[in-house]
């Protein structure tokens, strides 16, 4: 059995520390025996006592710490217990963290990373469901890096943690529990994978035979897109690239648009508010291109609150229906 | 990137010229004339349009940052905020590098690219959010505690800076954490033109009290009765490794930025009356005020004039299109 996401994140974690002095770790409810909300963070307090903070409830707070930490050469690690308040540290992330280097000409750096879980299907309502990563793509200064069940989740986090710049490190919730996957088995066998250069990999899966559309996405939505992917392939024998992006932002697309070359379709598939998304941004640059004939759509959630109710919720939040549906439809543009 | 000019001028921190010796009230002095030559220089330049934006001149303010610096090591680190340019100047920044910054000059500071409220120089760093420099200032001292470097941290804030959370936040956390800081708040009784009493319930002292922060407070222009209360303040934040708050009464007598000045003209001269030059002035002997005035001058001039001369950056990197 391979492990978790959640295992893989906090084996990273431990790494971290373990390896580098400088690592602190910072979050609300981190200690031991509680390890976290999630438990991403489980087992740190009690191997590092001095170098695990826990805080008062004050995102903006101890992310402004975490900003002086690594200004001045700690490597602070911080997680925000939900995703959803990540606009009480907006000011700390656009104008501070992701400032400094920039705006001092280069004379300092910033290795901080906020890790935080987003993401609803949990019936967490809606201050505690939401994707809001798209409000930080574009933010000059900010890598925006997601993990998936493809990729190493812990280098993914090792690389923030060593990464010189700030990072906003996106974990979406129903990612924890799921095992990573293992290439050439289980609803992997029937492609072939290729992993771009870098540190924040981007993963293209090409479909045994010619693909006649590309659906590109990232973090938890990779889990419905590829059975959306498996679907169209085994019952209506319609073969797909998918393009599974690691670093959401600043935006880099080379694999993306090669493989829209092949296809001339592109579906882009997140689970934050359709309006000015990430998909928003990938179609424009793809259009950009110039790639003959393009045809674009988009999956994302309805521009609503994420509701309570589970039948509520299910209707605002994409789904592998919706996906495999909006494939169809694209195709027969 | 160290200039060439730190050779030529020699400030150095805190403790102004090299190779001149001077008593400390000479150099009180000297940096509280710096700091008002400069700002004066910079709110003529508005007009031969080598300045544009905008700046928060410290001009009354001054014997707040001689007395601090005067009692801080060149070591420590500062993080000042929007009316950062006293600051700057009482830590040994260099006069011309400022000048240049301002001018948006790719000599400055940080090359142009942040002008009068963003600046940095070796432990110096400055921003223009209200509030939110308070928990990385915060911060920074968590990093010096933790790598035992003996260094305190002075964040710089206002008394309009009290109404942003971020501030609370920092407090309780520093306090919780024991970390070396100083919070120094210069109340010049107006957040751009809302006076402290629309602005500032209860008691400012307190704020910090009651997160278990002690507090040193100075109701006093002149720069020989805030020297002891910093060095108090500063002491205790060194020695205990404890944050401590300093509070200085003072009063700009320049606008909040520029033009933007709704007070009553009898109230700005009551408080010129005690300004912090003329106090200070008046216990130094003439022959030493006219050398440290003819100094100051030639500074200035030479750092306003060559910052002018120099070129505009360029921006680097790929094209829009």
């Amino acid at each position: 059995m391979t492990p978790t996401v959640l295992e893989s994140l906090n084996s990273a974690l431990h790494t971290a520390m373990e390896k580098d002095e400088r690592v602190f770790v910072l979050g609300e409810d981190i200690l031991d025996p509680y390890g976290g909300a999630f438990k991403v963070t489980r087992g740190l307090s009690t191997k590092f006592p001095d170098r695990v903070l826990t805080t008062p409830i004050s995102e903006a707070g101890i992310v402004g710490v975490s900003n002086g930490m690594a200004l001045r050469g700690l490597h602070p690690v911080t997680e925000i217990m939900f995703g959803d308040f990540v606009t009480l540290i907006a000011d700390q992330i656009v104008n501070h963290a992701a400032k400094f280097r920039w705006m001092y000409n280069d004379q300092v750096r910033v290795p901080l990373v906020i890790r935080t879980p987003m993401g609803g299907r949990r019936g967490y309502g809606p201050t505690h469901s939401q994707s809001l990563e798209k409000l930080f793509l574009g933010v000059p200064g900010l890598k925006v890096v997601a993990p998936n069940t493809l990729g190493d989740p812990a280098e993914l986090l090792l690389s923030a943690i060593s990464d010189e710049d700030p990072v906003l490190f996106i974990e979406h919730k129903l990612l924890y529990t799921r095992p990573l996957l293992e290439v050439g088995k289980g609803d992997l066998v029937d492609w072939i994978i290729t992993r771009s250069e870098g540190e924040f990999p981007t993963f293209t899966l090409h479909g045994p035979y010619a693909p006649a559309l590309t659906f590109a996405t990232y973090g938890y939505n990779f889990e419905l897109v590829r059975q959306a992917a498996n679907e169209l392939m085994l019952d209506h024998e319609i073969f797909t690239d998918i393009i599974l992006f690691s670093q959401l932002s600043p935006f880099k697309l080379d694999p993306l648009f090669d493989s829209l070359n092949r296809t001339h379709r592109l579906l882009t598939v997140e689970e934050g508010g359709l309006t000015l998304g990430w998909g928003a941004e990938v179609t424009a640059r793809a259009a950009e291109i110039g790639i003959p004939g393009l045809k674009v759509g988009r999956v994302a959630a309805r521009d609503l609150p994420i509701a309570n109710s589970k039948k509520l919720e299910d209707a605002i939040l994409p789904s592998q229906v919706d996906i495999l549906q909006a494939a169809l439809a694209l195709l027969n543009k | 990137m160290v200039s060439s000019s730190l050779q030529r001028i020699q400030w150095t921190a805190g403790v102004g010229y090299n190779f001149v010796r001077m008593t400390e009230d000479l150099q009180l002095y000297r940096t509280m004339l710096l700091i008002r030559r400069f700002e004066e220089r910079l709110l003529d330049e508005f007009s031969t349009g080598r300045l544009g934006g905008t700046t928060h001149a410290y001009i009354g303010q001054e014997a707040g940052a001689a007395g601090i610096f005067s009692e801080l090591s060149t070591e420590d680190v500062v993080f000042s905020n929007h009316r950062c340019h006293g600051h700057f100047l009482a830590y040994g920044g260099d006069p011309y590098r400022l000048a240049a910054e301002l001018m948006g000059k790719a000599t400055g500071l940080v090359g142009g690219r942040g002008g009068s409220q963003h600046i940095h120089w070796r432990n110096f760093y400055s921003n223009g959010i209200q509030g939110g420099i308070v928990p990385v200032a915060t911060g920074m001292a968590l990093a010096e505690k933790a790598k035992g470097s003996g260094q305190i941290v002075t964040a710089f804030l206002g008394d309009g800076t009290l109404g942003e959370g971020a501030v609370y936040e920092s407090l309780n956390i520093a306090s919780l954490w024991s970390l070396p800081i100083l919070y120094v708040v210069e109340n010049n009784r107006y957040a751009q033109t809302t006076p402290v009493s629309l602005a500032v319930a209860g008691s400012i002292p307190a704020r910090f009290n009651a997160f278990g922060i002690k507090t040193w407070e100075c109701d006093s222009t002149d720069v020989r009765e805030i020297v002891p209360v910093a060095r108090g303040a500063i002491r205790f934040v060194r020695e205990s490794i404890h944050p401590a708050g300093l509070i200085l009464n003072t009063y700009r007598f320049a606008a909040h930025s520029k033009g933007d000045d709704v007070r009553d003209p009898q109230e700005i001269a009551g408080y010129k009356l005690k300004d912090p030059l003329t106090i200070h002035a008046s216990r130094l002997p003439e022959s030493e005020i006219t050398k440290l005035n003819d100094e100051a001058a030639s500074v200035i001039e030479n750092a306003f004039m060559q910052a002018a001369a120099d070129p505009f950056p360029e921006l680097e990197g790929p094209s829009r299109l």
